[in-house]
């Protein structure tokens, strides 16, 4: 007993050092199990208070084109809000495409980062505003994430460019859907797979939201096709994406709260356990 | 609380807002991500205790975690550090100079430079292995490591004029 005392204290340093990183690899490894730890994510009162000080000042020194991509954002919602009205009503077929009901919440980007493997938005809403999980996050150009995290005033978001996660996408002409992840090195491409060999993609194509899952409606914008690849022996296509959202530039998102998402939910979870 | 241990607290906050503030808004084609608050543990005094070392490296690595939701992966590559560092200066420093702040005003220019060079880099080459968590891509890594290394030292190195000005 006593030489084994004496051992551990010769060695003490070594010990503490092999305690620490067991320690931080668990963390690392059991990543999806502590994801959602507030006190450990961005999330939190001290970080998020400090990205929201900082955004603050950089704020001001980017209100110029804040200004210009609100105001572009307006006169397209304008002529969109045009054409609609120009629509004629009577000969306009008698569905509505989108089943699903949406309300959006407006939040600021505080924190956004795009160099990482796996990179996440930090918004100045939380729970208090009515934000909750799984909630879609959008801008007017398309799909930016998935809320991971609230806390009373701010809430993480996973966005697209992390390794963590795929989209549900589809192919906008033919229907033909599968996951879209991120690439890894650079923020403007994303990777659709799992398309199958027969279907015909042409470069420039747009890839939209498949709606069938219930975080974001269908038909939201992700991005169009840059580059097919066929890799011989593989009965999938790859398509290399361009999305359409800059992530070096965001500044404010919306959050889509889908109103029937949980008699979805439980309609499914029915369905399946027959 | 003497004024030595007060410097390092100012320096502890200091190196993660300037990390997670400058540092991680650098975006130059995803090749470079400087993590410049390596330098708390490279200033550290040479005489510290080794455990409080690793326990310090544990604290600066789980702080800049929290604030970029990777929790664990700073903190492993920091421990790792803290707990290289007395092995690269033991090879490094004469007898005399045991004690010192390891700066390059007290160790001269060329000592600090490879020791800080040395580093820097195992550091690097750790944390990025550590965030893929793969070695494929082996070669597409090592890039990124050494490239954000040669700006981590080249920040570091000038931030010892702005630190230590007479």
């Amino acid at each position: 007993m006593r030489s084994l005392l004496n051992f551990l204290i010769k060695y003490h340093v070594f010990f503490l050092f092999l305690f620490l990183e067991m320690f931080s690899l668990t963390l690392i490894v059991r990543y999806n199990n502590f994801q959602r730890v507030s006190f450990l994510n961005s999330s939190n009162a001290i970080s998020a208070t400090v990205f929201d000080r900082a955004q603050s000042v950089v704020d001001y020194f980017q209100l110029k084109r804040i200004n210009e991509t609100l105001s572009e954002e307006n006169t397209r919602l304008r002529q969109q809000l045009q054409s609609l009205l120009l629509t004629d009503i009577e000969n306009a077929s008698g569905y509505v495409v989108g089943v699903d009901t949406v309300e959006a919440y407006s939040a600021k980007v505080i924190r956004n980062s795009v160099n990482k493997q796996y990179n996440y938005l930090t918004l100045n809403k939380g729970e208090s505003d009515g934000i909750e999980l799984d909630m879609g996050v959008v801008c007017a150009d398309g799909v930016v994430g998935v809320v991971l995290d609230v806390s009373e005033n701010y809430a993480t978001v996973l966005s697209v460019l992390n390794g963590r996660w795929a989209i549900n996408a589809k192919h906008k002409e033919t229907n033909y859907f599968g996951p879209l992840q991120w690439g890894g090195l650079d923020p403007s491409f994303a990777y659709l797979e799992e398309i199958p060999y027969h279907v015909k993609i042409n470069k420039g194509d747009e890839i939209v939201t498949s709606g069938y899952s219930s975080i974001f409606p269908e038909g939201i914008s992700i991005g169009v096709v840059e580059e097919i690849e066929h890799s011989s022996g593989d009965t999938f296509q790859e398509v290399k994406v361009r999305l359409s959202v800059g992530f070096g530039g965001l500044f404010y998102v919306n959050v889509l709260k889908n109103t029937n998402k949980e008699e979805r939910i439980e309609l499914e979870k029915s369905t399946r356990n027959e | 609380m003497n004024k030595g241990s007060i410097w390092y607290i100012g320096l502890f906050m200091t190196a993660v807002l300037v990390q997670v503030l400058f540092m991680d808004a650098i975006q130059f084609s995803g090749l470079v991500n400087p993590y410049f608050y390596v330098i708390f543990i490279l200033l550290l005094p040479l005489y510290v205790p080794r455990y409080l070392q690793l326990l310090l490296g544990f604290m600066l690595g789980i702080s800049i975690d929290v604030f970029s939701n990777t929790p664990g992966i700073h903190a492993s590559a920091t421990v790792f550090l803290a707990f290289l560092r007395p092995y690269i200066i033991s090879t490094n420093v004469d007898e005399q100079d045991r004690g010192k702040i390891p700066s390059v005003m007290n160790m001269g220019t060329g000592w600090f430079m490879k020791y800080s060079a040395v580093l820097i880099l195992l550091h690097h080459i750790f944390l990025f292995y550590i965030e893929m968590f793969t070695f494929s891509d082996f070669f597409n890594t090592l890039l990124r490591s050494v490239l954000s290394a040669l700006f981590t030292f080249v920040l570091i190195v000038v931030s010892q004029f702005l630190i230590f000005r007479k």
